[in-house]
Formats: C-alpha cells, sequence, structure tokens
C-alpha cells in the first residue's frame, strides 16, 4: 500500500490491520479474469475448434454488442439502479438507423449519429422519470423496454429494414481497420476505454459511485442527486444507442423482433464483472471480463453441440458462481 | 398463550411487598462508551417507578437490557427471585417483561389484530384463522377498554391510535413488567388520560410498571417512586409524594460542569451571518427564529423530540419547511441541500454514517465530495491536485488514517467525524450546522473536536451547534438557544446559563399547567 501522507506515524490499530481498497479491487478483477481463463482453458482443451481464430473472432463479435450495453448498464447499476430497456431500446435504436438511412436517405454520419441519439433519448426519458417521478428504476425502465419493443415494432411495420443500398453501413461493424479484427471489437474496446475513463475519472462516474454508496449522504452533500441520475441513465442511453447501430451494421439489416433478453445479458456481464448491484462498486475492466466470459461460455458450449436449452441452464449457474463468489469474498472484509 | 386479564390477588399476598424485578451492579460498555456502570435499580410489585436522567444518561441502554436487545457486560438482573437472562426482546416478551418503545415497531399495512398477534396467529389446519384473531382482538380491547377497530389497517390510525395499538400488544402477553419509554410524547391530554387508566388497570400484586419520562407533572401524577441516572450510573432513588420538582432536576444535572472552561463574552457587533425567522414545518417546528452571527457557536440545546435536528434539517433544506432565512442579509430560499451548500451552508448530520460518510470509498473521495465539481475541469476529475487537498485537510485535522486512500469505514468514529468536516471546509462553507458533533466519540476525541469547533469559529465560521450533552454546549457556545415540542422556549448568553435554567427552558411543556390542573381528581 502506498501511503502518501505523513501523518502514518498515528496510527489506530484498527487502521494498520485493514488492508487498502486497491488490493481489494483488483482481487476483484484477478478473480474475474482467472474465471475467464479456466473457461478458456477448459474448452480448449474439450474442443478442437475452439481456438480456431474464426470462432475467436466470432466470439469477440458477439461479445461486442452485448459488452458495449453493459458498459453503459454499469453506470446505472453504479447507482444501485438498473435498466432493463437496454435490449429493446438497442433494437429500437437499430430500428431509428434503418429509418434515417434507408427510408429518409439521410447520409450515413447523420444517420449513425441519429441512432445513437435516439438511445440518449430513451435513456433521458428512463432518467427522468426515476428521477422526478420518483418511480423505481425497475419499473420505469421494465414500462421502456415494453415502449421500445412496440415502437420498433409499429415504426418498422413489424418488417426488417435492410442497409443493402447503404454503402459503407457494413463496414462499421464488419470491417477491419485493424487486419484480423473486426471494427466491432474495436468500437467496443474503445468504447470500454472511454467507458473506463468516464466511470473512474469524470463527474458523472463519480457521482454515480457515491449515489450508490450512499445517495442520502451525497445528497447531503450537496450533489443534485436527481439530475445526476438523469445524466447517468442518458449516458447509459448513449451506450444502448451504440450497441444498436453495431448490431444493425452487424447483420446489414435492423430486426424489430430482436432484443429482448439482450438487456439480462448485459446486467449478467456486469455482475459477473464484480459489480455490485447495490451500486457504489463498479468497474469496467470487471463489466468487459463479464461480458467475454458471457460470450465464450455460450460459444465453447455450442461448439460442443451443447443442446441450447442447457446452454442457458449453464450461464444460470456460472452467474449463481461468480456472484455468489463475490459475497464470499465480501463477507470476510466486512 | 394465556391471556389472562384478572389475576386474582391472592389470599396473604401483601399488595406491595417484594421486590418483582431487581437490577444490580449492571455495567455495559460499547466501542468508546461506557452506557451503564453499577448500575441498580428495583421494581416493587404493584408500583409505578420513574425512571428519568438527561439523555445519555444510560435509560435507553438499561432498557435494552431488559429486553434483551444488549447484553450486560457485568452485573445481575432478577425478576421474581430468579435469574433473568434474557437474549432476545422475544425471550424477554415470554419472561413476561413488554416495553413500549418511543418508536412505533408496526406494519402499517397490517391490520390492528394482525399487529397484535403478529407471530402467533390463531391457526386452522395450518392456516391463519382470520376469525379467531378478531375475536381475540376485540375481547382484548374490551377488556383494556380501548375503542378500536381490530380489521383496520394501522396505517389508518392516528398516532395516538398506534400508540394504543403498541399498548393493547405489550399488554396481550402475559406481562408482569411493562416498560413505558417516553409514551405520551405523541399524546394529546385525553390521551394521556386515558393512556394513565390502562396503567392503572394493569398494576396487580403481581406486576410493575416502568415509566421513562421528561415530563416531571406526568411522573408526578403516576409514579410511586422516580430513579435517577446520570452519566450511566445511578444517583438516587426518591419517593414520589413529597418530592418537589427541582429535586428531581438538580439530581438529573447534578454533574459537577467545568464551569473553569467556558468562551468568552462575544464581542459586540459582530455581522450576523444567518437570520432565521419564523421556521415551521408541519409536523414539529413552530415558529423558530435566531439570529447567528460570525465568529460564533450558538448551541441548540434541548430533550429528545425537541425538534433542533429538524430545525438544522429545516435550515440545509433536507425537509420542507416554511419561514424566512436570509443568509448575510440577503433571503435565500433553499429547497434542497445543494441550494443550502451554494449559500455556503454546511450540515454534520448526528447520524453520520447514514448522512455523512460514504463508507466503502476512501478518505479523499469523502473530503473532496462536495467540492469535486468546482475542483474539476471540463467534468473531469483532477485525482492529484484532490489527494493534495484531502492530505492538506489530514494534516490540518489531525486525522489518524494511514493514507487519503483509506476506507472511512475503517476509521474511528471521531476521524469519521473530522473527515466529514474536512468536507466542509474544503467546500468553504461559512456557516456550519453540527448536529451531536461528538455522539459516539471518546473522551480523547472530543476534546479535539471542541478544539477544532472552537478554532474554526475564531477564523471567522458561524457555527450551529446541536447537543444533548449540556456540558458540551455550556463549554463551546456564546449562547444558547434552548427548544421544546419545536418551539424556542428561550435563549440565554452563556454567562446567564446553568443547567438548572436550561433544563427548566427544555422542559417547558406546553400543556403542563393544564394537564396538572385537570389531575386533582383522577387519583
Amino acid at each position: 500500500m502506498t501511503s502518501t501522507t505523513t501523518v502514518t506515524d498515528a496510527l489506530p490499530d484498527a487502521v494498520v490491520t485493514s488492508r487498502g481498497p486497491r488490493y481489494r479491487q483488483q482481487l476483484q478483477q484477478i478473480l474475474a479474469f482467472a474465471g475467464l481463463v479456466v473457461i478458456f482453458a477448459f474448452f480448449s482443451v474439450a474442443s478442437p475448434y475452439f481456438l480456431d481464430w474464426a470462432n475467436i473472432k466470432g466470439i469477440l463479435l458477439a461479445t461486442a454488442v452485448t459488452g458495449i450495453m453493459a458498459l453503459g448498464a454499469t453506470f446505472v447499476i453504479a447507482t444501485g439502479g438498473i435498466d432493463l430497456s437496454v435490449g429493446t431500446g438497442m433494437t429500437l435504436c437499430a430500428v431509428m438507423t434503418g429509418v434515417f438511412l434507408t427510408n429518409l436517405g439521410l447520409p450515413l454520419a447523420v444517420g449513425v449519429l441519429g441512432g445513437i441519439a435516439a438511445g440518449a433519448l430513451l435513456g433521458l426519458v428512463n432518467g427522468l422519470n426515476v428521477s422526478f417521478l420518483g418511480i423505481p428504476p425497475f419499473i420505469a425502465t421494465l414500462a421502456t423496454m415494453m415502449v421500445a419493443q412496440g415502437l420498433s415494432l409499429v415504426i418498422s411495420g413489424t418488417k426488417p429494414i435492410y442497409f443493402s443500398d447503404v454503402a459503407g453501413f457494413g463496414q462499421i461493424a464488419l470491417g477491419e481497420l485493424v487486419p484480423g479484427l473486426p471494427n466491432a471489437v474495436l468500437i467496443f474496446f474503445v468504447a470500454a476505454v472511454v467507458a473506463g475513463v468516464l466511470l473512474s475519472k469524470s463527474l458523472v462516474g463519480r457521482y454515480a459511485l457515491s449515489i450508490g454508496s450512499n445517495e442520502e449522504a451525497t445528497a447531503i452533500s450537496g450533489i443534485d442527486v436527481r439530475r445526476w441520475k438523469v445524466v447517468v441513465y442518458t449516458v447509459a442511453g448513449v451506450f444502448t444507442g451504440l450497441a444498436g447501430v453495431v448490431m444493425a451494421s452487424r447483420l446489414n439489416s435492423a430486426q424489430p423482433g430482436l432484443g429482448l433478453g439482450y438487456e439480462l445479458e448485459a446486467i449478467a456481464a456486469v455482475v459477473i464483472g464484480g459489480t455490485s448491484l447495490r451500486g457504489g462498486k463498479a468497474t469496467i475492466l470487471g463489466t468487459v471480463i463479464g461480458a467475454l466470459i458471457m460470450a465464450t461460455l455460450t460459444n465453447g458450449l455450442r461448439i460442443m453441440s451443447i443442446p441450447q436449452e442447457w446452454q442457458k441452464v449453464a450461464v444460470g449457474v456460472v452467474i449463481l458462481l461468480a456472484v455468489y463468489t463475490d459475497i464470499l469474498r465480501r463477507g470476510k472484509d466486512a | 398463550m394465556s391471556t389472562d386479564p384478572t389475576p386474582a390477588v391472592r389470599a396473604g399476598d401483601p399488595p406491595t411487598a417484594g421486590t418483582l424485578l431487581r437490577v444490580e451492579g449492571i455495567t455495559k460498555s460499547f466501542p468508546g462508551v461506557r452506557a451503564l456502570d453499577d448500575v441498580r435499580l428495583d421494581l416493587r410489585r404493584g408500583e409505578v417507578l420513574a425512571l428519568v436522567g438527561e439523555n445519555g444518561a444510560g435509560k435507553s441502554t438499561l432498557m435494552k437490557l431488559l429486553s434483551g436487545i444488549h447484553q450486560p457486560d457485568a452485573g445481575t438482573m432478577e425478576l421474581d427471585g430468579a435469574a433473568l437472562d434474557v437474549r432476545s426482546p422475544r425471550e424477554a416478551n415470554e419472561r413476561g417483561i413488554s416495553i413500549i418503545h418511543q418508536e412505533f415497531h408496526l406494519m402499517p399495512d397490517l391490520s390492528v389484530a394482525q399487529n397484535i398477534f403478529a407471530g402467533r396467529e390463531p391457526r386452522r389446519l395450518g392456516l391463519i384463522d382470520d376469525r379467531a384473531l378478531a375475536r381475540r382482538a376485540t375481547g382484548l380491547f374490551e377488556r383494556l377498554g380501548i375503542p378500536l377497530d381490530p380489521r383496520q389497517p394501522v396505517s389508518q390510525l392516528s398516532v395516538a391510535g398506534q400508540q394504543m395499538v403498541e399498548i393493547a400488544k405489550a399488554l396481550s402477553f402475559d406481562a408482569k413488567v411493562l416498560i413505558m419509554d417516553e409514551p405520551t410524547a405523541a399524546l394529546n391530554d385525553a390521551e394521556v388520560r386515558t393512556l394513565f387508566r390502562l396503567v392503572r388497570q394493569f398494576l396487580t400484586p403481581r406486576t410493575g410498571v416502568i415509566y421513562i419520562s421528561h415530563r416531571m407533572e406526568e411522573i408526578k401524577e403516576i409514579s410511586d417512586r422516580i430513579t435517577v441516572l446520570r452519566d450511566g450510573r445511578y444517583i438516587d432513588t426518591l419517593d414520589t409524594p413529597g418530592t418537589a420538582v427541582a429535586d428531581v432536576i438538580a439530581r438529573m444535572v447534578g454533574r459537577e460542569i467545568r464551569t473553569d472552561v467556558r468562551p468568552a463574552p462575544a464581542p459586540a457587533g459582530r455581522p450576523v451571518v444567518l437570520s432565521v425567522r419564523g421556521l415551521s414545518t408541519r409536523r414539529l417546528l413552530k415558529d423558530v427564529s435566531f439570529d447567528l452571527h460570525e465568529g460564533e457557536i450558538l448551541g441548540f440545546a434541548g430533550l429528545m423530540g425537541a425538534g433542533r435536528t429538524e430545525v438544522a434539517r429545516a435550515l440545509v433544506g433536507a425537509d420542507r419547511s416554511t419561514g424566512r432565512v436570509e443568509v448575510r442579509g440577503r433571503a435565500v430560499h433553499v429547497r434542497n441541500p445543494a441550494d443550502a451548500v451554494r449559500h455556503g451552508i454546511g450540515y454534520l448530520s448526528e447520524d453520520r454514517k447514514r448522512y455523512g460518510l460514504l463508507l466503502d470509498q476512501d478518505v479523499t473521495a469523502n473530503v473532496m465530495l462536495s467540492s469535486l465539481g468546482r475542483e474539476s475541469r471540463a467534468g473531469f476529475v483532477r485525482d492529484g491536485d484532490a489527494r493534495r487537498v484531502a492530505t492538506d485537510m489530514v494534516r490540518r485535522l489531525a486525522i489518524k488514517t494511514p493514507s487519503v486512500r483509506q476506507r472511512t469505514k475503517n476509521l474511528s468514529g471521531g476521524n469519521q467525524q473530522k473527515v466529514v468536516l474536512a468536507k466542509w471546509l474544503v467546500r468553504d462553507c461559512d456557516v456550519l450546522v453540527v448536529d451531536e458533533p461528538t455522539r459516539g466519540i471518546d473522551v480523547g476525541a472530543k476534546e479535539e473536536i471542541y478544539d477544532l469547533l472552537r478554532t474554526l469559529a475564531d477564523q471567522g465560521k458561524a457555527i450551529v451547534m446541536i447537543s444533548s450533552e449540556l456540558p458540551e454546549v455550556l463549554r463551546l457556545s456564546e449562547r444558547i438557544v434552548v427548544m421544546c415540542e419545536g418551539r424556542v422556549t428561550g435563549v440565554l448568553d452563556n454567562a446567564d446559563a446553568s443547567p438548572h435554567n436550561v433544563m427548566e427552558l427544555a422542559t417547558r411543556f406546553g400543556g403542563a399547567e393544564h394537564l396538572l390542573a385537570t389531575t386533582g381528581d383522577a387519583r
């Protein structure tokens, strides 16, 4: 532990024996990473096709969309809230991107930014409902989850919107700026770095963690908690929008029927990464690892020809294990 | 379970002979505080024993020992001559000790009957028998003469009605000892009469009542004897008839107060920093007015529930209030704590773990919390600067921590309090509202906090200090505002203040005289 102060000459006993917070945060990520390595090693041995680069690329591509959503969800969960609308919200953003690019024929950049803006708007609505109407996050975002699903179907006329005529749209996710690595994965990693900086260095991130640690104390300290919650949900919405664009580009279409269930995968990724659902404790690195674990697990089980039904069972068990080890660990230092 | 209402007075049972409950040599410590030190008490059969003492005298702790919430470190407790060693409130109930707490423990959405018989509902075929439940409750109410509808949800009852439910619940156990903690705090005169009638009805040669209250007139009326605690010690037990209220108060505050350390009289002509007029809240505060000067520590004294914390919360916008607040002569409208902080008012809550600290975060995060916005650049926090500021504060306030990266959870109470104080100093607040600044802090650290507050005032900060510890108020504040039942009952200059006149003002209950007049025929 590094000491930056000069007062170490006067330590109460209780303080000396306790371990620093950095050690603990690192441990949480090390554990998650170790889990990822174990799963990876297991499938490498169990299946000869697993380590194939094409397969690894598939895992990374699958990680990208859920992962981007999970990045945004991390902020909401850091406040002790939850966002159930990210799955169908992502679909709504994909559909809106389709409307802008295919139906209205707007320039590529405008369409992409429009899709992301749609996500921000959805997040803003969630934030306002939670903050100013006082609706519990679970209910507020359950409602917008349904609204987003319905709107996707209404706007698209329940039919997929194809981007075949939009030059370059498919390149957003599947082009390879870095040879061999799909852009979707690159976007995910860049988004993760941005999210990481936002969470640990910006006011939004700090206030999100403060609110999650102790909302009342944060309010008494003079922070406009309601306003900052709106910002947090809006940030999550931006990531949802980005996920929608990447998803649409990958499929080269906006599929209005998709989306439901993605929110649970995103939340699972966040939780596996060691972020506490009670709020106050969150890391982006954890979320990235969590998203990788989810995708690796699904991919590996599929490659081993485990039926889809059983894949779900396995994923559920992994979530339980991940959260339980977190509880065990925290029980010790409490 | 038997709820036999009328235990017959058996022949040969002397009406009030013998001890029902005996407590001897009880000692109980909490981290940093010795709450009870060699305390004794005996409750005789058929009597009402009043238990009095200032806030922090140890009454509540003693009750928690009797009700099994805590266990004593040393000493013995006996009920009916048998050792009383209860480990939980349920065990205490089973042994015949029922407690009515100051705060209600009711489930608002359940019915009156469900609340009273929670955990021991009559069952038929494994399911709750609602009809038997209602019948049992009705029987209980008829016996007690309480006009309550067993099927009504508790949330629809008035405060007094809820109090009645608590009492009925306590009496539904076959209680030998009934302990009431400030039972009349929320009741009007008529309801107090009903309560007293219930108490007398409960008394038999095999039962007794311990009655905790600050209201001397009620104690005079209902009790047979009065036991006084002070600073966690047993002081005296007096027979109520023939004892003057002044004698009781003298024993309550009789501790030696260090009169040698008193603040110097305030120099005249200091500017008013905070001016409050007619501050009122819907629930408690009535027309609270005061001025706070630059460099002044203004003490707020009063008993539990007098409304001091409510004043603080109203000032910082944590609760809704009406009235006029001026900061340096300019009227301000404080709707929430963010407004208060903008106007330079910072609040140290009496409950620092709930309202003061981010326990899971480090010293830096806590010290900087209020100032992050101001110290950031383009929405990004400058961690190097933040750590420097925090380190500087750690040094200035002598906060004992191995590093500014230490989580505040691991600091001692005194150092946690300093961290909260540091937060407001970094934010440059001119007005500090400190609520019970030394609660749960050990003696040495208390002195440090006192020195710190004094130094801050000398540097020009204006401080509102709420404290239940009279010596603390007398030692630090130039002037003392005394409150009772949400009103200001007096403002004293330190030189004129004594424990006695503060206590008198603190017990100036509105209804007291009226109550005295109506008690003549009641007994």
